[in-house]
């Protein structure tokens, strides 16, 4: 108790030093803190990606589709339980500038497939009896306001003309890392109008969503629905959802890699101005450290000393930076939320915040502790006076 | 009395680039148990240097120092920390007080590296600040206190543990006359009425008046003897 009472003296000694080195270790912690949840928001996708799914999609590209004949092929191959399939719609609500995702799907196995998504039993019986119907996730409905029985209008880009969607169900994550954005409708709706419009689209799959009996067996499945396809006009390329996901993230691995290089430059930064600070602080203090030394006090209890300041006041500014990270990160996740429907701030980036405090603040308490344990006696006496 | 400090053959120099730069020469001396010495001498002349080598503060170059039969100069760093909080107490000209801590808290100090439990930690400290007449003042931080008082509380601090012999460099250089002359006659006190050993370091002829012996450092060499009566 007493050797705390000391440190909390000593790290207010200088009150006006103290209180901007913690505003900058709560600064340096908050912008770690968002530039973590950042990364882990670009990787939302993969973070829901379930382990007994896999995808199904053009060996060439995602934007050359797959014939629907197909999924009865892929349902006949041992280990698959369930087979949906969905093609990225590309509409425009009103204006570009309001983008959200949103697919056509074959609703019954996607709603099968995808148990996160939680709507209520009528809900789901409302979506599947209406062939115009969509589903919206709770954040995508409450950004436009839309509600249950209202009629959306997409202004297609892939497929032309104007879309009319009646609002059927409004589903819920079943955690918070479900991207709760999207927009679903049914693909034998966007089918029905491709044929009459006689279009090369019609019984055409962007995907297949494939779900298998034992994540376990994915890989197996994978290959064996691959070589289903081998040597067809249609080759596919089958890989786990987790797999699909990061392909996508591969694309823009680059900006990852920086905004993750300037995550640790912001550490490196407040490791030196607290370095500086701690060097100051010993500077001021050899005469006192001197003191406790001729009282008795060995090297290791004055080490615990300048350790402990340095931890108290990296710490307390560290624990700052935590507090202010969620509702700094719910408002920049508002801002963000057409590009990034998941944008919480994970376990994971808590415990790296932590672990950067301690970091930070052992390693801006070396070189005084070293210096301090170092001097003698009788040349730290010198400096008093 | 039996010395309780002897010192033999002590040299130290001091190492300016390459030269080296003698300040204490082949010194001996003996300091019986309950003295109280005074060390005078001009600046420079190693003082204060020989009074850190008695209280284990610096190392000798050659030669050896023993206090209560112990050769000091035979132990480790560890040791000697150890051999300090018990047997040495110190007072210093600027009386080094810590300043974000009460007098009681200063005084505790040097007993949280004892064994003894908060309640006798607590009485140990009363009794020396009733000693120095400063147990109203307790809860006051050094700098709420007068140049003499945080004098007061360093020798209370410097007694508290009971140590061996008492070390006090300049302990009455930054004082006006009227707190010199407290600071004196407390040491005084505790030397006639505790017993303490004490060896002062001064050039202030009053203070070292108090002392019933006095030794002068020149240039590094001990001259003569002089022992007194003091007022």
């Amino acid at each position: 108790m007493f050797i705390l009472k000391i440190l909390i003296r000593n790290a207010f000694r200088h009150k006006l030093r103290t209180l901007l080195t913690i505003l900058g270790i709560t600064v340096a912690i908050l912008a770690f803190g968002l530039l973590r949840t950042f990364i882990n928001a670009w990787y939302g996708g993969v973070e829901a990606s379930s382990a007994s799914r896999l995808v199904t999609r053009s060996s060439i590209s995602l934007i050359f589709h797959l014939p629907l004949s197909y999924k009865d092929k892929i349902r006949q191959v041992d280990g698959v339980k369930t087979v949906s399939w969905g093609t990225w719609f590309g509409g425009v609500y009103i204006d570009e500038k309001n983008f959200f995702a949103n697919f056509a799907v074959d609703a019954k196995s996607y709603l099968e497939l995808y148990p996160e998504f939680l709507l209520s039993p009528e809900e789901t019986t409302a979506f599947l009896r209406d062939r115009k119907g969509f589903v919206a996730g709770r954040k995508l409905a409450k950004r436009f306001g839309w509600k249950i029985g209202d009629t959306v209008t997409l202004r297609g880009t892939i497929y032309p003309g104007n879309w009319d969607f009646v609002l059927r169900g409004i589903y819920r994550g079943r955690n918070e890392t479900i991207d709760e954005t999207q927009f679903f409708f049914h693909w034998d709706y966007l089918n029905e109008m491709m044929k009459k419009r006689g279009s090369a689209r019609a019984d055409q799959a962007g995907w297949y969503m494939v779900g298998v009996t034992r994540p376990d067996r994915a890989t197996e499945v994978a290959l064996a629905i691959d070589r289903t396809f081998k040597n067809s006009l249609a080759e596919t390329l089958t890989e786990t959802e987790k797999a699909f996901q990061l392909s996508f993230i591969s694309m823009s691995e680059t900006i990852i890699m920086a905004i993750e290089l300037v995550s640790f430059v912001v550490i490196i930064i407040i490791i030196a101005v607290v370095a500086n600070t701690m060097s100051m602080t010993y500077r001021e203090r050899i005469g006192e450290y001197a003191i406790f030394k001729t009282l008795g006090y060995r090297g290791w209890r004055i080490a615990g000393m300048i350790v402990g300041e340095s931890m108290i006041i990296t710490l307390i500014g560290s624990f700052l930076g935590i507090v202010l990270t969620f509702p700094v990160a719910g408002i920049v996740g508002k801002m963000l939320s057409n590009y990034f429907p998941v944008f919480n701030v994970a376990e994971e980036a808590i415990y790296m915040d932590l672990a950067a405090s301690i970091i930070i603040g052992l390693i801006a308490a070396i070189v005084p502790t070293y210096r301090s344990v170092r001097i003698r006696i009788a040349d730290g006496l010198r400096r008093i006076g | 009395m039996a010395p309780i400090v002897e010192i033999i053959n002590v040299s130290k120099s001091y190492w300016r680039g390459n030269r080296a730069i003698p300040v204490l020469v082949d010194i001996n001396l003996s300091i019986a148990e309950g003295e109280f010495l005074a060390l005078m001498g001009p600046s420079g002349s190693g003082k204060s240097t020989l009074l850190n080598l008695i209280a284990a503060l610096d190392h000798v170059d050659s030669g050896a120092i023993q206090v209560g039969g112990i050769d000091i100069t035979a132990l480790s760093e560890n040791e000697l920390a150890e051999w300090r909080a018990v047997n040495v107490g110190f007072i210093f000209q600027f009386y080094n007080l810590i300043p974000v801590l009460t007098a009681f808290e200063n005084v505790e100090l040097p007993l949280l590296l004892t064994g003894l439990s908060r309640r006798q930690r607590n009485e140990h400290v009363e009794m020396a600040l009733r000693i120095v007449n400063l147990e109203e003042r307790m809860d006051h931080y050094p700098a709420q206190l007068s140049g003499g008082e945080q004098q007061r509380v360093a020798i209370a601090r410097a007694i508290v543990t009971d140590p061996v012999i008492l070390v006090a460099d300049e302990p009455t250089g930054d004082l006006d006359k009227v707190a010199a002359r407290e600071i004196l006659e407390l040491m005084d006190r505790l030397n006639r009425e505790s017993h303490k050993t004490i060896i002062m370091v001064t050039h202030d002829p009053r203070a070292a008046e108090k002392a019933r012996v006095i030794r002068r450092l020149e240039k590094g060499f001990l001259n003569d003897v002089h022992s007194q009566d003091p007022h």
